[in-house]
C-alpha cells in the first residue's frame, strides 16, 4: 500500500517521535509513506484565527502538490494539520466563490480530489494486520484513549467517527491486545494552542484530563496529536501533585509500534519528557507472557497431536492384526 | 461582495450581525440561548463571554464589547460548542470571523504568537519551532518568563536551529501577499479603516 505523506512542521521539530514511530511501523505493516516534495505549513491555528482566506489558502497550496505529484490520498499525522487541510478541501467543495479565488491565489493547476487521511484512519484500515502481527503482545495493558477536539470536531467536516464517542482509537488499540479503558474527557480539550501564550489554563485543562485518565485504571494515555502530546508530556509535572505516579503519553504510533515489537528506540521514545521505561518495562513483561502462554498452548497443542497420532497409530495396526 | 453604496460613499453594514452573517454564511440570530455550548466549553470558567454569550452580544450588535474584550481571544477553537448546538449554529467560526475583525487589536501575548508563527512560516514556508518560541519572547516582552524550558528541549534533541527555507518558499509568499490584499480591499470596503469617512 502507497500513500502520501504530510508530517507537518512538528513532526520535523518537537514531535519527530512521532514521525519516526510511524515511519517504523509503516514499514512494519508494509506501507509506503510517499512524503509531498516541498510542502509547506498548513497555517494551523494562526492562520484560521486571523483570516479565513490564509487558513483554506495554505492548505491548499499542498493539496495541490499532493495532486500534481500524483497522489489520491494524503496522510496527516498531525491532528491541526489534519483538520486544517481536511477543513480547507470540505470549505471548497462547498463554496463556489472562495474556490474561484483560492485558485487564483494559488496560480496552479488544482481539482481538490485528493483525500485527507488522519492517523487512526490509517491504522483502522490494517487491523487484521496489526492483530496477527502482534499477536496480543500488550494484553492486560490498560491505556487511556485521548481524541480531544482536533480530529473529531467539527464533526460535519471530519466524519469518519462519532464525534462525541469515538472508538477507531480503542479498536486500533485493542488489535495490539491492550485494553482501552472506559473514561469521560476523551474529546475534551487540553487547551492545544494555548500553550506558549496561556500556559495556566493548559495545566488546568491538562490536570482534569490526566486525574481522569488516572482514575479510569489507565497505565499510559494514547494521544495522536503532537499539541496534545506537548501539553500533557511537556507540561505534566506542572499538572500532578507530589506523591502521584507519572502517566507516560504515548502517540498512538508508538503503541501500535510496541504491539508490533518495535524498539522504543527505533521510534525516538527517549524524547519524551515523562519517563517512558515503565511503560516499556510493561510491554516486555507482558510480551514475555504472551509468548509464555503462546508456547505452552503450543506444547500442548503438539502433545495432543503426538497422542492423537500415536492413537491413529496403534488403530490400523490392530485392524491389522485382526 | 461590496457594501458601497450608491455615491461611491463607503457604507459600514447595518448591523454586526448582518456584517457576520456575510463573513460566514451563518445567521446569529438563529441561536435561541439554550446555553448547551457553553455547558461545554473548556474555557467557560475563564473568559468573561462565553460562546451563548458572545451570539446574544452579536444580535444585541456590541461591536466594541466584543471586539475590544478579551473573550474572543479566549478560544481555543476545540468547537465543542459549534459540534453540540442542538440548532446548528456555529459559535466558534462566529469568534473566528469576529477575531479576524479585530486582528490589530489582539491582546499582547496570543496576538503576539499568531503573529511570530506567520512571520516564520512567510519567511520559510514552514515553522521552526525555536525561531518561534524566541520572536514570540521577543514580542510578548515575556523575556524572562519560562514559557519554554528551552534548555530541556534542546537536550532532547527536540528544536531544531538552522531554518532553512523551503524551495516554493516564493510561492508561499506570494499566498500571503494575495490574502493580505484581500483583508485590506475587505477593510477600506467596509469603510473600516477610515479613509471614506
Ligand atoms: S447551543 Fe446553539 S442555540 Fe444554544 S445557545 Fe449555543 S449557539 Fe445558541
Ligand atoms: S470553540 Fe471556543 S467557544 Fe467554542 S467551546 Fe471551544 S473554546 Fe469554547
Amino acid at each position: 500500500m502507497r500513500i502520501g505523506y504530510y508530517p507537518g512542521c512538528s513532526l520535523h521539530a518537537t514531535s519527530r517521535e512521532f514521525d519516526e514511530s510511524l515511519r517504523a511501523t509503516a514499514v512494519a505493516l508494509d506501507v509506503e509513506l510517499a512524503e509531498i516534495d516541498d510542502w509547506s505549513c498548513c497555517g494551523a491555528t494562526s492562520g484560521h484565527a486571523t483570516s479565513h482566506l490564509l487558513s483554506v489558502a495554505l492548505p491548499a497550496r499542498n493539496l495541490a502538490l499532493a495532486e500534481e505529484q500524483g497522489m489520491q490520498e494524503v496522510l496527516a499525522p498531525c491532528a491541526a494539520c489534519y483538520n486544517r487541510l481536511a477543513s480547507a478541501s470540505h470549505s471548497l467543495r462547498e463554496d463556489a466563490g472562495l474556490e474561484i479565488k483560492i485558485k487564483e491565489i494559488l496560480a496552479r493547476p488544482f481539482a481538490n480530489t485528493v483525500r485527507v487521511r488522519n492517523v487512526m484512519e490509517l491504522y483502522r484500515s490494517l487491523i487484521p494486520q496489526i492483530t496477527e502481527k502482534s499477536a496480543g503482545r500488550l494484553k492486560g495493558m490498560k491505556v487511556a484513549c485521548y481524541y480531544g477536539c482536533l480530529l473529531v470536531r467539527p464533526p460535519g467536516v471530519l466524519a469518519f467517527d462519532d464525534a462525541e464517542q469515538p472508538t477507531s482509537m480503542d479498536e486500533i488499540c485493542r488489535a495490539t491486545g491492550a485494553t482501552s479503558v472506559d473514561w469521560n474527557l476523551k474529546v475534551e480539550c487540553c487547551g492545544g494552542a494555548f500553550s506558549l501564550s496561556r500556559t495556566a489554563s493548559v495545566i488546568r485543562l491538562g490536570r482534569a484530563i490526566l486525574e481522569d485518565a488516572r482514575k479510569a485504571g489507565a497505565e499510559a494515555l494514547i494521544v495522536a496529536c503532537p499539541m496534545c502530546h506537548s501539553n500533557l508530556d511537556f507540561r505534566q509535572s506542572a499538572m500532578t501533585q507530589s506523591g502521584e505516579t507519572p502517566m507516560p503519553v504515548l502517540f498512538l504510533s508508538e503503541l501500535v509500534g510496541m504491539g508490533l515489537g518495535l524498539s522504543a528506540r527505533d521510534m525516538g521514545m527517549k524524547r519524551h519528557f515523562v519517563n517512558t521505561g515503565p511503560i516499556e518495562k510493561r510491554a516486555t513483561e507482558t510480551a514475555a507472557q504472551v509468548a509464555a502462554e503462546a508456547a505452552a498452548k503450543a506444547a500442548k497443542a503438539a502433545e495432543t497431536a503426538a497422542k492423537a497420532t500415536a492413537q491413529a497409530g496403534t488403530a490400523p495396526a490392530g485392524k491389522g492384526v485382526a | 461582495m461590496s457594501t458601497s453604496g450608491a455615491h461611491g460613499h463607503a457604507t459600514a453594514p447595518a448591523t454586526l450581525a448582518a456584517e457576520l452573517r456575510g463573513k460566514t454564511g451563518q445567521n446569529p440570530a438563529e441561536c435561541y440561548q439554550c446555553g448547551k455550548c457553553s455547558a461545554g466549553c473548556p474555557m467557560a470558567v475563564e473568559t468573561l463571554l462565553r460562546p451563548h454569550d458572545v451570539m446574544r452580544l452579536i444580535g444585541g450588535d456590541r461591536r466594541e464589547t466584543l471586539l475590544e474584550g478579551e473573550s474572543i481571544w479566549l478560544c481555543l477553537t476545540c468547537e465543542a460548542c459549534t459540534a453540540r448546538c442542538p440548532n446548528g449554529c456555529d459559535p466558534a467560526r462566529m469568534i473566528d470571523a469576529l477575531r479576524e475583525m479585530s486582528v490589530a487589536r489582539a491582546p499582547r501575548a496570543v496576538g503576539a504568537f499568531h503573529r511570530s508563527f506567520l512571520d516564520q512560516v512567510k519567511a520559510n514556508g514552514r515553522m521552526f519551532e525555536f525561531g518561534l518560541v524566541l520572536e514570540y519572547k521577543l514580542r510578548s516582552g515575556k523575556l524572562l518568563n519560562d514559557v519554554f524550558s528551552t534548555p530541556g528541549m534542546i537536550s532532547r534533541g527536540l528544536l531544531k536551529f538552522v531554518p532553512s527555507p523551503i524551495k516554493g518558499v516564493a510561492d508561499v509568499r506570494r499566498i500571503f501577499a494575495a490574502c493580505e490584499r484581500e483583508a485590506a480591499r475587505d477593510l477600506h470596503a467596509s469603510g473600516a479603516d477610515g479613509r471614506d469617512q
